[in-house]
């Protein structure tokens, strides 16, 4: 019996198809803008979660909340190493990396528009700490040269980044020599050097930050505390994945406000357009009604028929929209990260809860739009709705 | 005088489902517009700057210094009025998520070149002569309740340490897209701190001048004979108007703003499939009766007047709605933004925008029942059930 009345509802939506398709292609707007909002949110998180690793720590001045307001000197450096305990490489020496952060200015190839980028003074130990970082064109610089590497999302966004091409700043000429890939993490947006040469032409005689790798992960709360307790320094250890972390915060808090915000009132225009769908559906069928009834179905078999047939309505709505916005996923957008000042490069990323909330959001909206009309079309008398025929 | 009456009663043949469908378009309406003002408020800065001022940075980026050494080269710079100099303090009250923006300026010459903000007489004679004084913008002064005389202490994240400042003034804005969320301080404090220490940033330098120039027209060639005086020095310059200066920063976000726009366009798509859906059911109902219209030999121009008058008719008493909605949305949604958006407000174009959009979706949406309704034959349909 419950079969039967269900293959009516398909049906129903078929004989109607411009109507059902209108009011579906609504709810796959909503769902659509819903989920892209959230990959956005998403992917900027996960471009900057998966940057650092568990294993290295990040050490930092203290309340300097990104490393280009950071700065430690040599002594201090000197200081943290010895605390360290760090991780050492077949050579017996220490993975330990002492790097500097600088904002330049760039201009982007499309708009001509220029942004900041973020270019990172570098030692050999760098590359080790992060084994992410692979060669994909040409080769990394020769130490004490004015030579660089970039990552993949400069190279394709910015204006003179080819292999051979030279960069003006500092007062000097730097040449591409490599593009690296990070595999869509934050590298990607940063332009990498000599540490001793970077920090000879701007002037610096201050680290940014010092990075070094645990023997252990479990290692790291004696080390942090064996550094902070130091009377000596004034600085901050934390672990390189969860400074990343926290430096999505801000733009993924604004993006989450502005996305659920919009879908919110998205989604009562689209309940709407639901509604409206379902009213007219009862009212279309009203003779048909008081016929199943006079057939012996029951009010509540009417109800789920016509619940049923809004759900299937909204669901597939929301498979629609899914469909489209997984496309998004192929599309880079590159911005200022507000916490950093810096570009930063992600894509849209879409996962398992961004597709289950999105499909039951979907069925939510087929739900509110058509329990009153199902309602309405239960509670039909069977005498007046026969006549009505 | 038949058709409007044809319209009006066929509008609320089904109230329940006209309603509706006004309320559905008032919504759309009303995200579009919200939207419109966000986008709006992004540009704020740009369309708060002035024409008469320029603005000098480190041709590197926003992160390097300029030596104060160039404060008298740039006065003496033929067509500059007025100078002013300081920089981004970055500091943090209590929170992080207390966010506003403070800078350490030279105050005197500041407010010199910055007639929007307004300060009264008194309270600027208080702010001068007190080395830690500092000035906040109403809305702010009123975010975290401070008055005059209060303490304020602030977490440096570029500087560290703690700074204390005293509120002096509290500045209103001369124009309605001024930015009343932000707080100065004397740049001299911020100075004579940074000599008792070792910093990167060492004492005397600055984050940017601020310039004022006697003829907007000349703008162009000021900055580069500004330019032109620092080239091949160690610290190069780079001189701009002050709206270049602020669209610099708002581009670099543009990505966002992009997706944004992107969006209102999908609100107006949702209105059409709405409003659409609603006519498409319409005329299908009246088939018959259309069909005896044009049978008694009204022009087809008849039926899409009444066709057409009945969707117009909907989405604009709908796009009224959402404007008069639009200002205490609007108001609400500013607050709750006003930590990353400080100006918020509906702008006359936003209206006429919501206007128009309300007209044309009222027409698009009757296009394909009317080419539904014209394309059948009269006999077909007035055997169609519907």
């Amino acid at each position: 019996m419950t079969g039967l009345l269900m293959q009516y509802s398909l049906r129903n939506l078929f004989r109607r198809r411009l109507t059902t398709t209108l009011t579906a292609l609504g709810m796959a707007l909503v769902v659509f803008v819903f989920a892209a909002v959230l990959m956005l949110s998403n992917g900027f998180v996960r471009t900057l979660v998966t940057t650092g690793s568990y294993y290295n720590a990040i050490v930092l001045r203290k309340s300097a909340g990104v490393e280009i307001q950071s700065q430690i000197t040599h002594e201090d450096a000197d200081i943290i190493e010895s605390h360290s305990d760090a991780q050492t490489d077949v050579d017996g020496r220490r993975l330990s990396a002492r790097e500097i952060v600088i904002l330049i200015s760039l201009s982007k190839k499309i708009t001509g528009k220029p942004a900041n980028v973020v270019i990172r003074g570098v030692t050999d130990k760098s590359y080790r700490l992060r084994p992410v970082v692979k060669l994909s064109e040409g080769r990394f610089p020769r130490a004490g040269s004015t030579e660089i590497v970039i990552g993949k999302s400069i190279a394709k966004g910015f204006q003179g980044t080819e292999i051979g091409q030279r960069l003006r700043f500092a007062m000097q000429d730097w040449v591409v020599v490599g593009i690296f890939d990070a595999g869509n993490r934050g590298f990607n947006s940063e332009i990498w050097g000599d540490l001793n040469v970077i920090s000879q032409f701007f002037r610096r005689n201050v680290y940014s930050s010092v990075i070094f790798q645990l023997k252990s992960g479990k290692m790291f709360e004696a080390v942090k505390e064996r550094i902070i307790h130091d009377p000596r320094l004034k600085v901050d250890v934390k672990r390189e994945n969860l400074y990343y972390e926290e430096q999505s915060e801000m733009m993924s808090k604004f993006l989450n406000i502005l996305g659920i915000s919009l879908t919110l009132i998205f989604s009562i225009g689209a309940i709407i357009g639901a509604m409206i769908t379902m009213y007219t559906a009862t009212a279309t069928r009203i003779a048909e009604i008081g016929t199943l009834r006079a057939l012996g179905f029951k009010r509540f078999s009417i109800l789920m028929a016509f619940v049923f047939e809004s759900l299937l309505l909204g669901g597939a709505g929301g498979i629609a929209g899914l469909f489209f916005a997984s496309f998004l996923q192929f599309f880079t957008v590159s911005t200022m990260n507000w916490q950093t000042f810096s570009e930063l490069a992600f894509t849209f990323s879409i996962n398992i809860e961004i597709i289950l909330s999105g499909f039951a959001f979907s069925l939510i909206m087929g739900f509110a739009g058509g329990v009153l009309p199902a309602i309405k079309a239960a509670r039909m008398n069977i005498v007046d709705s026969l006549r009505n025929a | 005088m038949l058709l409007l009456k044809l319209i009006l009663r066929n509008s609320f043949r089904h109230k329940l489902r006209t309603v509706l469908t006004m309320f559905g378009v008032t919504i759309a309406i009303l995200a579009f517009g919200l939207l419109r003002t966000m986008v709006d408020a992004w540009y704020a800065g740009v369309d708060a700057a002035s024409a008469n001022r320029l603005v000098t940075r480190s041709a590197i980026s926003l992160n390097f210094f300029l030596p104060f050494s160039y404060k008298e080269k740039i006065r003496q710079v033929e067509g500059v009025s007025a100078v002013s100099y300081g920089d981004w303090f970055g500091g943090i009250y209590i929170e992080e998520k207390n966010f506003f923006a403070n800078f350490a300026m030279d105050l005197r010459s500041f407010l010199e070149i910055y007639p929007e903000f307004l300060v009264s007489e008194t309270e600027k004679k208080v702010l001068f002569s007190d080395r830690k004084g500092a000035v906040a913008g109403t809305k702010l002064a009123k975010r975290f309740g401070w008055k005059i005389g209060d303490t304020v202490t602030l977490r440096g994240t570029i500087f560290p340490g703690n700074w204390d400042f005293t509120i002096r003034a509290i500045y209103r804005g001369r124009d309605k897209n001024t930015d009343e969320t932000q707080f100065f301080f004397h740049w001299d404090y911020l100075n004579e701190k940074l000599k008792t220490m070792n910093w990167l940033k060492g004492a005397n330098s600055i984050g940017w001048y601020v310039i004022a120039v006697t003829k907007p027209e000349l703008a162009a060639e000021i900055s580069q004979r500004i330019d032109k005086l620092f080239k091949n020095s160690m610290a190069e310059t780079l001189t701009e108007t002050e709206k270049a200066f602020q669209l610099s920063f708002v581009s670099m976000t543009e990505a966002i703003l992009v997706a944004v726009q992107l969006v209102s366009f999908l609100v107006i798509f949702i209105i059409l499939a709405v409003v659409t859906n609603t006519m498409a059911m319409t005329a299908r109902e009246r088939i018959r009766e259309y069909m005896v219209f044009r049978s008694l030999g009204f022009e087809p121009l008849f039926i899409f007047i009444m066709i057409a008058g009945e969707s117009v008719f909907i989405t604009i008493t709908g796009g009224a709605l959402a404007i008069v909605c639009t200002f205490p949305v609007v108001k609400a949604f500013g607050d709750y933004m006003s930590a990353y958006l400080p100006v918020f407000s509906v702008s006359p174009e936003t209206v006429v925008f919501d206007a128009l959009i309300s007209l044309a979706v009222g027409f698009i949406a009757c296009i394909i029942p009317l080419w539904y309704t014209l394309r059948i034959k009269i006999a077909d349909g007035l055997r169609a059930v519907a």
